[in-house]
C-alpha cells in the first residue's frame, strides 16, 4: 500500500463525485435520478476504499498509518498532513459508512432540489474525513469549520417547519465556541512554531498556558459534543433536520467533539486535562441524568433521541477522562455504537416520518400489526440504545462503567442510574410506537418496510450484533493507540510530581 | 546633470505611462465624441492598466529605490499594492461597461476619471515624503468625487458625491493640519528624515502626537474605520453600483497601503503612541460593521457596512505593527478586493425588466431561479463570514495569528467575536438565496460581470488548494518595508 496516497483518495473522491453530479444537465426528473445514482456510486466506492484502510491498518503500534505530508504553506510551515491511528481509523469508516446509507435513505424522501441535496452530502462526506484524518491543526481546522456549511445547506434548505432558525442555531452557537478553538490553535502555533499535530503532541506547553488553552478547547468540543449546559442546539437541529441530516449528525458531526478530546486535550495538554477531570465528570453525570429526564417527558420522537444523544455523549466525556484503558476504550467504542445505533433510530423514525409525515409520539401505535419487519429493527436498536448484553451499546457502556469505577464509585454510580433511566425512555418510547392497539385510522393503510429500506437497515442491524457479539474486531486496532496516549498522559503528569522543573517549549 | 539622475524616472515608470494614456486618451475621447466613444475609451483605458499591471509586475523594482529626491519609493510592497490596485480598477471598468449603457449615463469621462484616480493611488502606495502622500491622495479623492456623482441627474448620486466630497474634504484638511505639527516638529516632510527625528528622540513631543494623531484621523477617513465612516453607506447606496464596486477595492487598498506606509516607515519607532488608536478604531470598525448591518435590508448598504467591519480586520494587523501583521493586513487586503469585486459583480447582475434592485430580500430563492448566480454569491457570504475553506478565512487566520503574537489577546477575542456576529448577517443572505421561495427572476447577466463574478469566485473558492501564492508574495511585500 505504500505510495497510494489512500487517505487523499478516501477524502477528496466525494467531491469528484460531487463535481460530476454539479456538471449533470436536462430535465428535472432525470438530473434528479442521476444524482441520485452518481452520489450513491460516489459514496459506495469510497466506503470500499476506506475499507482497506482497515484491511491494511496495523494493530501493532500506535504510531499514525498510512501518513502523507505535503507542503501547503511554507512560509508558516503549515502542510497537508493527513494519517491515522487506531483511534480515528473507525470514526473514518464510520463516515464513510453512513453516507451512502443517508443516500440510500434520501432516495425518496428528498424529491426537491435533489442535485444540491447530493452535492452538500457528498462535500459533507469529504469534511468529516479530512478531519478525521487531518494531522495538521490548520488542516483539521478547515475541515472541522467547513463541515458547518453543508450541514447548514441540509438543515436549511430540506428540514421542516422551523428550519430556519435551527440551521442559524446550529451554525452560530458552533461558529463561536470554534473561533475561540482558533484562537488555541494559533496560541499554540506561536508556541511550538509549527501546526504539526505529531510535533504538538511531543511538545510540553506550560501548564499555566495550557489551563487556558484547554478551556477553548472545551468550549469548542462540549458544544460539538454536545455536553450540558451546551446542548441546546441539538435537539433543534435533529427535530428540524431531514432524516438523513440527523443520522450524519448524530452518527458522525457529535463524534468530532469526543475525538477532539482524545486527539488534542489529553495529549498535548495533560496537565490541564488532569486539573480539570473534576468538572467533566459533574458535566458528564449531570448530562446523563438530566438529559435523561428530560427524555422521558418528550413527545416528539426526533426529539426523545436527541435527548438520549447527550446522555450517550455524557458516558463518552466520563470515560474519556477515566485515563485508563478501560475507560478510553470504552468511550470509543461508545461512540461508534451510538453512531450506529443513533443513526439507525434516527432512520427508524424517518421511515414513520415519510409515511406519516408527523414526528409526534401519540399520532402512532400499534404499528406491529401493520409493521412486522419494522417493529423488529425498531427493536434491534431500542435494545442496542439500552445496552442489552449482545448488542453493541453493551459493550461500549460496560467498559466504560469499569473504567470509571476504578477511578470514582460515586461517578459509576450516578452514571448507571442513567442508564437505568436510559432503558425507561427507550422501551416506552418503542412501547407507545409499536405496541398498544392499532386504533388510529390513517395508521391502518401503513405498509412495511420495501426493499430499499431493508437494504439501509441491513447493513445497521448486522453491525451492532457484530459489535456487541465480537466486540474484538473493533477493540484490537485500537488498544495500542490508547495505551500509548494514556502512557504519555501518565508520563506528563508524573514528570510534574516530580520536582523536576517544568520544560517550557522552545526557545522562540 | 546630478539633478536630472536624482530624478531616477524609471522607478515610477508605470505612473508615468498611466499618466501620459490617461492624456492621450481623454484626446481620444473628446475626438472621437459623446455617445460613441464609452465603449472604446474603456477599453482603451483598460488596455493602459493593463500595460501598468504588467510593467508593475515583471519590471517592477522589488527591491527599495528611491527617486525625485527621495519624494518616491519602489519596493515589492508597492508593487503588491499596486497590482492589487490595478486589478480592482480594471474589473470595475469591466463591471461598468454595460451598466453605464443601460443607465444611459455612458460617458467616456468614467473610464478616464478611474484611470486618474488610479494614477492617485499608486503615488499614494509609493508616496515617501507627507508632500507626495498628500498629491497623491488627492488626485485620488479628487476623481472619486466626481466618479461618486457620475449620474447627475440622479438625487441619490448627486447626493453621494457631495456628502463624499465635503466629509473628503474635511479629512484631508485634518491631515494636512496634522502633516504641517510633523514637518514643525522634526523640519522634514521626508519619511526617512522624519524617522530619523523621532527615532532618536527619548520622548516625544506632544505636539507630533497630535500631528500623529490627526494624520490617523485623516487615513481612517479613507479606509471608512469607525468612527470615520458615517459617509460610507450613503456613498455606496448613492453611487451607481459599479462605482461602489471600485470604491469598495482599490481606493482601500491604497488607503490601506498609505496607512502601513506613514505608521511603519516614519513613526515606526513611535508605536507605543499610535497603537492603542489604531486598535481602538480597529475595534470600533469590527463591533460596528458587525452590529449596524445586521438591520440593513438594501444590500449595497449591507456590503458598506460590512467593508467597514472588514477594515477593522485588517487594520488589527496594523496595530501590532510587526512584520507578521502587515502581511496579515496584505493578504487580507487581496482577498478583500477578490470578494467585494465579486459581491458587486452579483449586485449590478440584479436587474429586473432593465431595472436595477438592490434588496436582499428580492435574492429570495435564487438557488433556484439562478443557481450559478447564488452559488457564488453564497460563496462571498461565507468567505467574508470567514468560514474555511473559503479564501475569507485563511485572511482572518493571518491577522489573528500576528495579533497573538503580539500579545494583543483583547483585539483577537473581540476580533473572533464579532466575525461570528457578521457571520449571522451573511448567513442571513444565503438564506434568503436558499432557503426562501423566488419571488423575481433577473434578467441575463451581461458577459463582463459574469466574467468577473466567474472568476472571482474560482479564485476565492479555490484559493486554498495554493494559498502560497499570495501569502509568500505578501511575506515579501511585509518584508520590504522592515528590511530598510
Amino acid at each position: 500500500m505504500t505510495g497510494v496516497p489512500i487517505l487523499t483518495i478516501v477524502t477528496f473522491l466525494p467531491l469528484v463525485g460531487a463535481l460530476f453530479i454539479i456538471i449533470q444537465r436536462g430535465a428535472p426528473e432525470l438530473v434528479a435520478r442521476q444524482s441520485r445514482i452518481i452520489a450513491l456510486w460516489t459514496s459506495l466506492i469510497t466506503f470500499l476504499v476506506s475499507v482497506l484502510l482497515w484491511i491494511y491498518f496495523d494493530s501493532s503500534t500506535a504510531r499514525f498509518q498510512f501518513e502523507e505530508q505535503v507542503e501547503w504553506i511554507p512560509a508558516f510551515r503549515i502542510t497537508y498532513h493527513a494519517g491515522i491511528d487506531g483511534i480515528s481509523l473507525f470514526f473514518v469508516l464510520l463516515s464513510t459508512l453512513l453516507t451512502p446509507i443517508c443516500v440510500l435513505a434520501s432516495w425518496e424522501a428528498i424529491h426537491h432540489r435533489v442535485k444540491e441535496y447530493m452535492v452538500s452530502f457528498l462535500v459533507l462526506e469529504t469534511m468529516m474525513v479530512g478531519m478525521f484524518c487531518a494531522l495538521d491543526f490548520i488542516t483539521f481546522y478547515v475541515f472541522f469549520e467547513g463541515v458547518l456549511i453543508p450541514m447548514f445547506l441540509i438543515i436549511g434548505v430540506w428540514g421542516h417547519d422551523r428550519r430556519v432558525y435551527a440551521a442559524f442555531k446550529f451554525f452560530l452557537y458552533t461558529l463561536t465556541v470554534s473561533v475561540l478553538m482558533l484562537l488555541a490553535i494559533l496560541a499554540i502555533y506561536l508556541q511550538v512554531l509549527t501546526t504539526d499535530i505529531p510535533t504538538v503532541m511531543s511538545t510540553r506547553l506550560a501548564p499555566e498556558l495550557q489551563r487556558w488553552l484547554w478551556l477553548a478547547f472545551l468550549a469548542s468540543f462540549a458544544v460539538k459534543v454536545p455536553m450540558w449546559p451546551v446542548h441546546t442546539w441539538l435537539p433543534d437541529a435533529h427535530v428540524e433536520a431531514p432524516t438523513a441530516g440527523s443520522v450524519i449528525l448524530a452518527g458522525v458531526l457529535l463524534k468530532m467533539g469526543g475525538y477532539g478530546f482524545l486527539r488534542f486535550s489529553i495529549p498535548m495538554l495533560p496537565e490541564a486535562s488532569q486539573y480539570f477531570t473534576p468538572l467533566i465528570f459533574a458535566l458528564s453525570i449531570v448530562a446523563i441524568i438530566y438529559t435523561s429526564l428530560v427524555a422521558l417527558a418528550q413527545d416528539n420522537m426526533k426529539k426523545l433521541i436527541a435527548y438520549s444523544s447527550v446522555a450517550h455523549m455524557g458516558i463518552v466525556t466520563m470515560g474519556t477522562f477515566t485515563f485508563n484503558q478501560q475507560g478510553i476504550q470504552g468511550a470509543i467504542f461508545t461512540m461508534l455504537s451510538h453512531g450506529i445505533v443513533s443513526a439507525a433510530l434516527f432512520l427508524c423514525v424517518g421511515v414513520a416520518y415519510d409515511r406519516m409525515h408527523t414526528l409526534m409520539i401519540d399520532r402512532y401505535g400499534g404499528l406491529v400489526y401493520r409493521m412486522p419487519i419494522y417493529a423488529f429493527v425498531f427493536m434491534v436498536f431500542t435494545l442496542a440504545s439500552v445496552g442489552l448484553p449482545g448488542t453493541s451499546g453493551f459493550v461500549g457502556e460496560l467498559l466504560s462503567l469499569v473504567g470509571a469505577f476504578q477511578v470514582s464509585t460515586w461517578v459509576a454510580f450516578l452514571a448507571t442510574t442513567g442508564i437505568i433511566l436510559g432503558a425507561a425512555y427507550m422501551l416506552w418510547l418503542y412501547r407507545r410506537v409499536i405496541f398498544g392497539k392499532l386504533v388510529k385510522d390513517d395508521l391502518k393503510t401503513i405498509f412495511d418496510l420495501t426493499p430499499r429500506e431493508i437494504a439501509v437497515f441491513a447493513p445497521l442491524v448486522v453491525l451492532a450484533f457484530w459489535m456487541g457479539i465480537y466486540p474484538s474486531s473493533f477493540l484490537t486496532p485500537m488498544s495500542a493507540s490508547v495505551a500509548n496516549l494514556i502512557e504519555q498522559y501518565e508520563s506528563a503528569v508524573s514528570a510534574r510530581v516530580l520536582p523536576v522543573p517544568a520544560v517550557t517549549v522552545a526557545e522562540r | 546633470m546630478p539633478g536630472i539622475l536624482l530624478l531616477n524616472l524609471s522607478v515610477a515608470l508605470p505612473e508615468l505611462f498611466l499618466a501620459a494614456a490617461g492624456l492621450g486618451i481623454l484626446l481620444l475621447g473628446v475626438f472621437v465624441g459623446e455617445r460613441s466613444s464609452f465603449r472604446a475609451v474603456s477599453w482603451t483605458t483598460f488596455g493602459a492598466l493593463g500595460v501598468t499591471f504588467a510593467i508593475v509586475v515583471w519590471w517592477g523594482y522589488s527591491d527599495s529605490v528611491i527617486a525625485f529626491g527621495g519624494l518616491f519609493r519602489a519596493d515589492a510592497f508597492g508593487v503588491f499594492m499596486k497590482g492589487l490596485v490595478l486589478v480592482g480598477s480594471m474589473a470595475a471598468l469591466v463591471l461598468s461597461l454595460d451598466y453605464f449603457e443601460r443607465e444611459g449615463v455612458a460617458r467616456f469621462e468614467f473610464p478616464v476619471l478611474v484611470l486618474f484616480a488610479t494614477v492617485g493611488m499608486m503615488i499614494m502606495v509609493s508616496a515617501n515624503d507627507l508632500m507626495t502622500l498628500y498629491l497623491g491622495l488627492e488626485l485620488q479623492s479628487l476623481s472619486l468625487y466626481v466618479v461618486a456623482a457620475i449620474r447627475r441627474d440622479n438625487a441619490k448620486s448627486t447626493e453621494a458625491g457631495l456628502k463624499y466630497f465635503v466629509l473628503g474634504a474635511l479629512s484631508s484638511g485634518m491631515l494636512l493640519y496634522g502633516a504641517s505639527l510633523i514637518y514643525g516638529f522634526s523640519g522634514t516632510t521626508d519619511f526617512d528624515g522624519i524617522a530619523q527625528t523621532f527615532g532618536l528622540q527619548k520622548s516625544t513631543p506632544i505636539g507630533v502626537i497630535f500631528g500623529l494623531v490627526f494624520v490617523i484621523a485623516g487615513l481612517a477617513f479613507k479606509v471608512a474605520a469607525v468612527p470615520f465612516h458615517m459617509w460610507t453607506p450613503d456613498v455606496y447606496e448613492g453611487s451607481p453600483t459599479p462605482v461602489t464596486a471600485f470604491f469598495a477595492a482599490a481606493p482601500k487598498v491604497a488607503a490601506i497601503s498609505l496607512f502601513i506606509r506613514v505608521l511603519i516607515g516614519p513613526f515606526g519607532d513611535l508605536l507605543a503612541q499610535w497603537q492603542q488608536v489604531i486598535v481602538v478604531i480597529s475595534i470600533a470598525s469590527m463591533v460596528l460593521g458587525a452590529l449596524a448591518a445586521i438591520w440593513q435590508t438594501n444590500f449595497k448598504r449591507l456590503l458598506a457596512y460590512s467593508s467597514i467591519g472588514h477594515m477593522g480586520y485588517a487594520l488589527i494587523g496594523l496595530a501590532t505593527g510587526t512584520e507578521s501583521g502587515i502581511t496579515g493586513i496584505v493578504i487580507y487586503m487581496a482577498i478583500y478586493v477578490v470578494m467585494s469585486l465579486g459581491t458587486f459583480a452579483c449586485v449590478i447582475a440584479m436587474r429586473q425588466r432593465g431595472t436595477a434592485i438592490e434588496n436582499i430580500e428580492d435574492l429570495a430563492g435564487l438557488a433556484q431561479t439562478r443557481p450559478g448566480m447564488a452559488l457564488a454569491i453564497a460563496v462571498f457570504m461565507f468567505s467574508m463570514a470567514g468560514i474555511p475553506p473559503l479564501a475569507g478565512f485563511f485572511g482572518k487566520l493571518y491577522v489573528f495569528l500576528a495579533a497573538i503574537d503580539a500579545q494583543l489577546y483583547l483585539l483577537a477575542v473581540i476580533g473572533v467575536l464579532t466575525s461570528v456576529i457578521g457571520a449571522y448577517y451573511y448567513l442571513r443572505v444565503v438564506k434568503v438565496m436558499y432557503f426562501d421561495e423566488p419571488t423575481v427572476t433577473f434578467d441575463p447577466m451581461s458577459r463582463g460581470v459574469a466574467a468577473v463574478t466567474g472568476l472571482t469566485t474560482a479564485l476565492i473558492l479555490l484559493f486554498f488548494i495554493w494559498p502560497s501564492a499570495v501569502v509568500t508574495g505578501a511575506a515579501g511585500a511585509a518584508a520590504a518595508l522592515f528590511s530598510g
